[in-house]
């Protein structure tokens, strides 16, 4: 029996009839095929499939689709407006903060939620704040450097907002 | 200095990345798409009786189920491409037939209209399994044990004796000969992207597409044909983006062959996307041995001679290249030392697990495991130093091409220069007493080091089952854009920036003008891939020849163009000009021409001259590009020390790595940057090797660590910062000078890792231990004291 949901992803609400069981990343991969967010265990492990749920970051394939009627989810493609980047995403691509890049989205949705709470975190802090994320390529040095970088452009950035 | 070459470039291909625009196989959606689950052997060992899919092929959704024995005799084995004397292959079904020998071997596919109902009807399917008895110890297998194949009569797969040098008396000379046995622990390569399949055929065309996450697009095309009996000019096989490989995609595997053949039964797109689940049991384990190390040495500490008898866990089948693991090994046995006699013994043996194969490292981490302990073991005996035994051995720098007695010339090295480097970023002098002060404090606290030498740029074709050269095409567009089609097969890498930094400084051109194409067999010339560290060296040395070939035909129509002969033109920054004394002079006497003809042109120009070809020289062939086969005339060898500092925890014997120093010596770089990260990442997954990873099977053959919960990656907080730093000692075997880099880390770390517990744990007798090495391994050994 299908149910009808409300989901707005990356500020456009869907309305979509989907199987109770359907698994909120399927929803974003193979219903509005926005494919950004991965998979890489569907066991809530790897954070491939994280995004940010009501502000927060959750792993969109430990919850189901209809979980999420009528709250609001970005992803990787919504972490900027298009043809920008977000200061995560140029601190991953500065410090060479991917390889493969599998890892890539949910990573850099996790560290902007570690700078979100935290904007001049320690590397202890960035590292604790990504054990949800298991990356296998780039032994996450490069990753914390990333996390660092952006944090430092996003500090700038206030200082010269306002 | 070069624009690029040596630069820290920001990666070209990264912002599809870091914006979730990328295309996994899994991204990439065809209409009307068919989605496959597998059944899989729940047994290691078993006799099937009978399977029964009436209730399956009826759930809803679902098109079809297909067994053993829809498939028997049309689609060929799962190949393996290794050649040894006395090697027995046994037949490797895609779906078995009656017979299953590993948990995990798909047994029936489902193909239904989404992945759901497919993983639904899965559980619908009755099986009638009648157990057999299950090995899966390698020793007991290679005693006797239960039979994996009955009609083998035993569970030898194949044995070899290597090296060189009269081992026997070598050993009988020796001053000390201290014995060892060593475990190389089964790991499980884990890939962030699974393994995924989508296959498509159209029956006009008689075309048959299979996009799939591997590291060798080509080989396995060749290979796919051959299952599937379908024409290889009619078969396109696609790597699109790929999750990471580590080796585990450096193979061709039952789906891939299975998704394919699907696909033209039904005339529909059909996807399989990997589990997490069935990556632990059905993708290639790595490692797997256990050996018997025995080493000769003299009182001054000079190696005299290395015996190493082992046991290399096969698994139950041979994927590509099972058996070729144990042989690499052999071949990297002499470490950065000087043996003059060193003798390998395999005995390779069937067992009732997963297949391992070509893991990051690939045999060499297992040699340099041996070799490392074993200068360890010789600095115990000897109550030397770690680092004057290595010194006493080493080759000096004028000592190369270095032969070894395994039988290779290591191109070039200078393994001092790296080792004082490494010491001096370490302070080693200072560490040492830090460890004196330290113990005298009741701490436990230990330094390993590790010089390691490896063997990349895989491979003169003469030692690879399948060829070792690699292909570039690199052409110039006639809007002056650069292409670049590569037969290596980057797949994290990144070669998109390293090749396009080659062009960009040969070719004069923005590096934003450059694209580099790999991984689709319909548009790249026949290549070889990505594994062994060639990409750069093999791979990236066939583009910078076809560079250069291009720039000679580009030289030939400038010339043209600019009315002079080709020897009076010089080329830089992207133009070529006729040198200045020429044109002054009146070039070669011609006037009215030289009057009319421009004294600079502009590659971009010459590229459209030559397609326009308007104006072109006698016997010019149109279009401006180049291909080369770079056929490499030996492999490189990279090198290094690692120097790992560890402090244990007396109460709960947890390990702290407090400092990791690394050195790597890989040649000559492109992208400094892009090296740092091919570092990190090998040293990281030697951590996870050293302290956390390993592939358990109970004694029914059931795979215990079948989790990401069970079995143990490295998490961000799990490893320590690492110092790094290079020597650059440029290879003699191809023109750029460069080695290869992407297995180093790996193979270079977890000697170090493991040297530094054991001297933190030498107080307590320790002498060696196996990896990995566990908190609870190091508490009992503590509290055994106390
Ligand atoms: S796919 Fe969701 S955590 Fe791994
Ligand atoms: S970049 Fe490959 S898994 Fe993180």
């Amino acid at each position: 029996m299908k149910k009808p949901i409300t989901v707005t992803v990356n500020g456009v609400a869907h309305h979509d009839e989907v199987e109770p069981r359907l698994l909120l990343v399927h929803y974003i991969r193979d219903v509005l095929g926005l494919t950004g967010t991965h998979v890489g265990c569907e066991t809530s492990i790897c954070g491939a499939c994280t995004v940010i749920l009501e502000g927060q970051a959750a792993k969109s394939c430990t919850m189901f689709a209809v979980q999420a009627d009528g709250e609001s989810v970005t992803t990787i493609e919504g972490m900027a407006a298009s043809g920008d980047l977000h200061p995560v995403q140029e601190g991953f691509w500065e410090q060479h903060g991917l390889q493969c890049g599998y890892c890539t989205p949910g990573m850099i949705m996790a560290a902007a939620q570690i700078l979100d709470r935290n904007p001049d975190p320690t590397d202890a802090e960035i590292r604790h704040g990504l054990e949800g994320n298991l990356c296998r390529c780039t032994g996450y040095q490069h990753i914390v450097e990333a996390v660092q970088n952006a944090a430092r452009k996003m500090k700038g950035q206030e200082a010269t907002g306002d | 200095m070069a624009k690029y070459v040596g630069q820290r470039i920001k990666r070209t291909e990264d912002p599809r990345l870091i914006q979730g625009l990328g295309h996994y196989v899994d991204d990439i959606k065809l209409p009307d798409t068919l989605h496959v689950a597998f059944l899989r052997s729940m047994y290691a060992h078993a006799k099937i009786k009978s399977i029964d899919t009436s209730e399956a092929a009826h759930a809803p959704g679902v098109v079809a189920v297909y067994t053993g024995k829809d498939v028997a005799g049309k689609i060929g084995p799962v190949p393996c491409a290794a050649a040894l004397p006395g090697l027995k292959i046994p037949h490797y079904p895609v779906l078995a037939g009656d017979h299953v020998t590993f948990v995990g071997h798909p047994i029936a596919a489902v193909v239904a209209i989404d992945k759901y109902a497919a993983r639904d009807a899965i559980d619908l399917i009755m099986v009638d399994y009648e157990e057999l008895p299950v090995v899966v110890d390698v020793e007991e297998a290679a005693k006797g044990g239960p039979l994996v194949y009955e009609e083998y009569g035993d569970n030898i797969a194949y044995k070899l004796t290597s090296g060189e040098g009269d081992i026997e008396a070598a050993l009988a000379a020796s001053d000390h000969v201290i014995k060892q046995r060593i475990v190389h622990q089964r790991l499980i390569p884990i890939a962030m992207e699974p393994r995924g399949v989508l296959a498509r055929y159209y029956p006009g065309e008689k075309e048959l597409t299979i996009w799939t996450s591997t590291q060798i697009p080509h080989l396995a095309r060749t290979q796919l044909a051959i299952m599937l009996g379908v024409p290889e000019n009619k078969v396109r096989v696609i790597a699109p983006e790929v999750g990471g490989g580590f080796g585990s995609k450096l193979n061709v595997y039952a789906e891939e062959g299975l998704v394919g053949w699907i696909a033209m039964q039904l005339g529909k797109p059909v996807k399989w996307i990997e589990g997490r689940r069935e990556n632990f049991q059905s993708t290639i384990h790595g490692r797997g041995q256990i050996g018997y190390i025995e080493v000769g040495c003299k009182n001054d500490g000079t190696i005299t001679g290395l015996r190493y008898n082992v046991f290399a866990d096969m698994g139950a089948y041979l994927q590509l290249l099972t058996p070729a693991i144990p042989t690499l090994t052999g071949l990297m046995l002499s470490g950065c030392y000087k043996i003059p006699a060193i003798q390998m013994n395999v005995t390779a043996v069937f067992t009732n697990k997963m297949s391992t194969d070509a893991y990051r490292g690939a045999g060499r981490p297992e040699a340099t495991q041996v070799i490392e302990r074993a200068a360890d073991l010789v600095a115990a005996e000897l109550g030397m130093d770690p680092v004057e035994v290595r010194r006493k051995n080493f080759p000096e720098p004028t000592e190369f091409p270095f032969k070894t007695a395994t039988g290779l010339f290591y191109d070039s090295g200078n393994y001092q220069g790296a080792l004082d480097k490494a010491l001096g970023m370490a302070d080693y002098t200072k560490m040492r007493e830090d460890q004196k002060k330290a113990r005298e404090q009741g701490r436990i606290f230990g330094i390993g080091v590790s010089t390691y030498v490896e063997i990349c740029a895989i491979g003169p074709s003469a030692a690879t089952p399948a060829g070792g050269w690699e292909s570039a095409t690199v052409r110039i567009e006639p809007t002056g854009k650069v292409t670049i089609l590569t037969g290596a097969s980057p797949h994290g890498q990144g070669q998109e920036t390293s090749f396009a930094q080659l062009a960009g400084d040969e070719l004069g051109v923005d590096l934003n003008d450059v694209t580099v194409i790999h991984g689709d067999t319909s548009i790249v010339q026949y290549g070889i891939g990505t594994f062994g560290s060639r990409g750069t060296a093999v791979g990236g040395t066939a583009v910078f020849n076809a560079l250069q070939k291009l720039k000679e035909k580009a030289t030939q129509l400038a010339a043209h163009l600019l009315g002079v002969d080709a020897s009076s033109v010089t080329f830089k920054e992207g133009r070529f000009s006729v040198e200045a004394a020429m044109a002054a002079a009146g070039g070669n006497g011609d006037s009215a021409k030289e009057a009319s003809a421009p004294k600079t042109v502009s590659i971009q120009e010459v590229a459209l001259a030559a397609h326009v070809a308007h104006q072109i020289p006698p016997g010019f062939e149109p279009g401006l590009s180049a291909t080369n086969f770079f056929e490499p005339s030996n492999f490189t060898f990279p090198f290094g020390t690692h120097i790992v500092q560890v402090e244990i925890d007396r109460e709960t014997g947890k390990i702290d790595i407090q400092r990791y120093v690394a050195v790597d010596d890989c040649g000559n770089v492109l992208n400094p940057m892009l090296v740092d990260g091919q570092v990190h990442g090998g040293i990281v997954q030697s951590i996870g090797q050293a302290l956390y990873e390993e592939a358990v099977y109970d004694e029914q053959g059931q795979l215990v660590t079948g989790t990401l919960m069970d079995y143990a990656i490295p998490k961000a907080a799990m490893v320590p910062w690492m110092e790094l730093d290079r020597t650059e000692t440029p290879s003699p075997v191809n023109p750029m000078g460069v080695k290869g880099v992407g297995e180093a880390g790996t193979i270079g770390a977890t000697p170090a890792i493991v040297g530094a517990i054991v001297d933190a744990l030498s107080p307590f007798g320790v002498r060696h231990l196996d990896m990995p090495i566990k908190p609870e391994v190091v508490w009992r050994i503590i509290s055994a004291s106390a």
